[in-house]
């Protein structure tokens, strides 16, 4: 039991912060901080895929979309356990959407992973829109009309420690992940695949995998949000929300999680921040600024934020620089 | 058979769309490996500085083939200029880091141009000046062949030409090639990648300048944000030709128009999108590199 | 340090804004300022800032001036829901009126429901938004009225037996008003023939205009926004399909003309008010808007100058400023004399007015007839 001490201990710390919150901030910062949780999920989801193995994906707010849309679906449809255990029946659902998105990423994955670069990334594209008009086309689902009245938990603390027990098992199952032996095959098909396959990693099969456990945690955001904002349509989902969550990993660092978890919260914040600005101004400008900033950060930092450290590394290297 | 042949030519002729558009794309994949995901959007600029351009002179309700020269003048030295400007500013400096880097650059500048777009010009639709007189070329029962497809069919086709001409036939053509196969080798060799990939970048984005004048004088409503979406299916027709192959952008993008304009014919229209990458799909899991794209396999 | 800074002024506008001012009533506007909905969001916005300059200039309302905060939701859904839980916690207004599109406002009212601030939407048509909670109002009819109206007109007045339809599938508006006409049109007697949907934003729409020449309909109904609707009207037209056109209030501006010239013309759409009204209420405030801004109101813009209107004669009659007061008095709306028509707002908190059918010639809106619930 030694391996979930870690984990267990970051969730109380997280619980512990969520109480924090629940009193002193107000619902608007509340409300970011929860966007901020589903963000996280998508940037440390796709950094698996585009971040450690190289791949290149822009389908990601498809997956979200599935997970969303089943979580949706279960919660108003099925009734699995009693009113005092709805977290679980929560979490089940969340499962469920995730699982869902797992399977559409094998579906997927399986014949596109064989591609290369950008015409990978072109067929995830695809897939995401097909994705997106099958919903606009499913009348059961509310075609645009889209999905209302799906419960939340009520309550900030909930919500937040909810979030906080799928991000701490996101994190650790990727961070797992990466420091055992399929990690090192994922990063050995990053570095070289040619390289990789001559030292007899079948990379499709590494690739695949990479992109079903992406998909996977890509469906649980989906649930998340859904929960969390009660109101879902396709137009939730399109390929800018795609392009959101590979800026995030870009931003972040390619392959450093908490530098994924960072630009996250940081992509969220950002646009809010900027609101005030429109008093000023008049107009919005605020997406002007972050494209600009968006082109300024990789011209000037190419790397991302991290690079391909993690936040302790910084530290490390921040202690080491100052004493 | 009426019905039929009439959706082969709104099929063909929105491919030769897409075609004009999917030629810029294709031209700096082929030589720079990357999506210019700003592409579309300097097409949106190019129908914005026609139809300021257009005002300014007085000569927006005044079709003609003075009108039409003026104007495909301005859009294509504007957007050459902001090409240009784009890959000056935030292409060149990138030019060794990684492709993702340089893509989510692309990204960026697309949204920087779509979203300035809209606080400069204004988000709602403006009416594109009347280039020249649309007329019916001939016409078999309630089948009518108008002069509008058949100029923006010729203007791709021929622009397809020039392209390979430029580039196979020429001495800019050659070291166009040079930079593309090895960029360092062919600056060893006298050439400067540089000034190649700035010259790539004038062409293509005067195409996209063509486009906007054509598309903008057969569907005359421009907003800031019409280039997402036919950029994106000019981009996909573009892939699905062999990205890079100037001929196989027109090829792709004139199966992507018929392809579309089959679906909603014969099948659904709800699902036309969806069919579209479908298709696109498909085809890049039977041929990887596109239907004309060379595939290499990777040595080490 | 450097970054350090940079969070330190990320951050930093964050916490500001959370003061209030004594002598001035706050509202809150979300609407789509920016994205592909832009459009219509600064149209209404236009109507919302005309209500309240006017109101400000006749000494606001009790004694004190009214402001007006706008927050852009860019056309997505959980920026509205992050706009309004702004408007409510930081800025703490009164009331807030919502945007346009109904998805939004599916998702941003259930948070003014839950804080108890009124919500008045100016243009949420879907019948689903007012069921949110008792907090949330509109000004406008909803879908299945105007489809409703329109399958109406067409069997009766314009005697139509096949109808084709062409939806925007991407707009839960257009696809509402379309499912409604489609099945008002057969219980009347009448036959679709054809429907098939294009996306907003798309360009080309001769192939489903083919298809629908050859099913031969007297009448083609294209319930989708003015900003498609002038190209399909040129397609048609091109095409050689001579029978007219059908659409909703989304056709209401004076860009359906020039989009679409002399294709548009004697085609038929249902709007909330006719330019054409002698009534002062119409005609001041066409002639206010066109002196403000220097061009026709829209119908979003007339929506959006109702939604203020109504909802600053209710802050004018609330004994105090709590949401439970205003929602009261917005609850006791009636005959309001508004741009829109009569509005009175019903138990379900829907706007009851008639709509009147308008028939588009040039730059002129011809006055056809009016249509009661």
């Amino acid at each position: 039991m030694k391996f979930l001490k870690a984990p267990l201990l970051a969730i109380i710390a997280l619980a512990a912060l969520g109480l924090i919150f629940n009193f002193g901030l107000n619902a608007y910062f509340q409300l970011i901080l929860l966007f901020a949780a589903v963000n996280c999920l998508m940037s440390m989801s796709l950094n698996l895929v585009n971040g450690y193995t190289g791949q290149f994906s822009l389908g990601h707010a498809g997956f979200m979309a599935l997970g969303a849309y089943f979580s949706a679906y279960a919660n108003t449809h099925w009734d699995l356990l009693p009113e005092s255990v709805q977290a679980v029946e929560y979490f089940i659902y969340a499962l469920g959407g995730g699982l869902l998105a797992a399977f559409a990423g094998l579906l997927v994955g399986l014949p596109s992973l064989r591609l290369k670069g950008d015409y990978l990334a072109i067929v995830t594209l695809g897939f995401g829109e097909i994705i997106r008009v099958a919903l606009l086309n499913m009348d059961f689902l509310g075609g645009p009309r889209g999905y209302s009245g799906i419960p939340g938990f009520g309550s900030f603390l909930f919500s937040f420690i909810f979030a906080s027990v799928w991000l701490v098992i996101c994190f650790f199952t990727i961070w797992r992940v990466m420091h055992s032996t399929y990690g090192r095959g994922f990063l050995s098909v990053r570095e070289d695949e040619i390289a990789a396959e001559a030292m007899g990693i079948n990379t499709t099969s590494m690739k695949v995998r990479a992109f079903v456990l992406s998909s996977f945690f890509a469906g649980v955001a989906g649930s998340l949000f859904a929960h969390f904002t009660n109101f879902i349509n396709p137009s939730s989902f399109t390929f800018l929300q795609s392009v959101n969550a590979v800026i995030m990993v870009v931003l972040g660092g390619m392959g450093s999680m908490t530098g994924s978890i960072v630009a996250a919260i940081f992509i969220t914040v950002l646009p809010e921040a900027l609101r005030p600005l429109q008093d000023l101004t008049g107009v919005d400008l605020r997406m002007v600024i972050y494209s600009l900033s968006l082109i300024l950060v990789m011209i000037l930092r190419p790397q991302g934020l991290f690079g391909d450290l993690e936040l302790s590394d910084m530290w490390r290297k921040y202690v080491r620089r100052s004493s | 058979m009426q019905d039929f042949i009439q959706h082969i030519i709104n099929g063909v002729s929105l491919g030769s769309i897409y075609a004009l558009i999917a030629l810029g794309y294709t031209m700096v994949y082929g030589i720079l490996k990357m999506i210019n995901f700003a592409h579309s959007d300097v097409y949106m600029v190019g129908a914005f500085a026609a139809y300021y351009f257009a005002r300014f002179l007085g000569i927006e309700n005044n079709p003609g083939i003075a009108t039409l020269i003026t104007l495909l003048v301005v859009a294509m030295v504007c957007c050459s200029l902001l090409g240009l400007a784009i890959e000056r500013l935030a292409y060149r400096p990138l030019r060794k880091a990684p492709k993702l880097n340089i893509l989510i650059t692309a990204i960026g500048v697309s949204l920087f141009l779509e979203y300035s777009g809209q606080v400069v010009f204004g988000a709602d639709p403006k009416v594109f000046p009347e280039v020249m007189k649309d007329f019916v070329l001939f016409k078999i029962g309630d089948v009518e062949l108008k002069s509008f497809d058949i100029t923006v069919l010729l203007v791709s086709v021929i622009a397809m030409l020039a392209l390979e001409f430029l580039i196979f036939k020429t001495k800019i053509g050659r070291a166009m090639r040079a930079v593309s196969s090895n960029a360092s080798v062919a600056s060893l060799l006298g050439v400067n990648p540089d000034r190649i990939i700035a010259f790539t970048f004038i062409v293509g984005s005067s195409l996209a300048g063509v486009g906007s004048v054509l598309v903008g004088m057969k569907y005359p409503k421009i907003d800031p944000l019409m280039g997402m979406m036919i950029g994106l299916k000019a981009f996909v027709a573009a892939v699905l030709g062999g990205i890079g192959n100037v001929g196989g952008a027109v090829l792709g993008a004139l199966i992507m128009g018929l392809s579309e304009e089959m679906v909603v014919a014969y099948l659904s229209s709800t699902y036309r999108d969806a069919f579209a990458f479908g298709i696109l799909i498909i085809i890049l899991i039977f041929r990887p590199a596109g239907l004309l794209g060379k595939y290499s396999v990777e040595k080490v | 340090m450097k970054r350090l800074l940079l969070a330190l002024v990320l951050v930093l506008p964050l916490l500001s804004g959370c003061t209030k001012k004594e002598n001035e009533i706050v509202i809150g506007e979300y609407d789509s300022l920016t994205g592909s909905d832009a459009t219509f969001g600064l149209s209404t916005n236009k109507g919302v800032r005309m209500a309240m300059d006017e109101i400000n200039a006749t000494g606001g309302i009790k004694g004190k001036k009214v402001s007006i905060i706008t927050l852009d939701d860019q056309g997505k859904n959980e920026e509205a829901a992050a706009a309004t839980t702004r408007l409510i916690t930081q800025n703490q207004v009164v009331a807030i009126i919502g945007g346009v599109a109904s998805g939004r406002s599916k998702a941003a009212a259930p948070i003014a429901q839950s804080h108890k601030v009124p919500f008045v939407s100016p243009a949420s048509t879907n019948p689903d938004v007012t069921k949110i909670g008792d907090y949330v109002f509109r000004v406008c009819f909803i879908d299945p009225f105007q489809g409703l109206v329109m399958a109406k007109f067409a069997t009766e007045n314009l005697k139509l037996k096949k109808a084709a339809i062409l939806r925007d599938v991407k707009n839960d508006y257009s696809v509402g008003l379309a499912d409604v006409f489609a099945a008002e049109f057969q219980k009347r007697g009448g036959e679709i023939v054809a429907d098939l949907s294009y996306q907003a934003g798309d360009i080309d729409f001769k192939a489903q205009l083919t298809q629908i020449r050859s099913k031969n309909p007297d009448g083609i109904y294209i319930p989708g926004y003015y900003t498609e609707v002038g190209l399909i009207a040129q397609q048609t037209r091109q095409l050689g399909i001579k029978v007219p056109l059908m659409g909703g209030d989304g056709w209401d501006s004076d860009k359906l003309s020039e989009i679409g010239k002399e294709a548009v013309n004697g085609n038929y759409y249902s709007n909330h008010y006719t330019t054409e009204s002698s009534d002062p209420a119409v005609t001041e405030f066409i002639k206010k808007f066109k002196a403000k801004y220097n061009e026709t109101p829209d119908s979003m813009a007339a929506l959006g100058y109702d939604a203020t209107k109504i909802l600053l004669a209710a802050l004018e009659r609330a004994p105090d400023l709590s949401g439970k007061a205003i929602r009261d008095e917005l609850a006791k709306t009636k005959d309001f004399p508004g741009v829109t028509g009569k509005i009175t707002l019903n138990e379900n908190r829907d706007a009851v007015k008639s709509a009147v059918i308008i028939q588009v010639d040039g730059t002129k809106r011809k006055f056809i007839t009016t249509i009661t619930p």
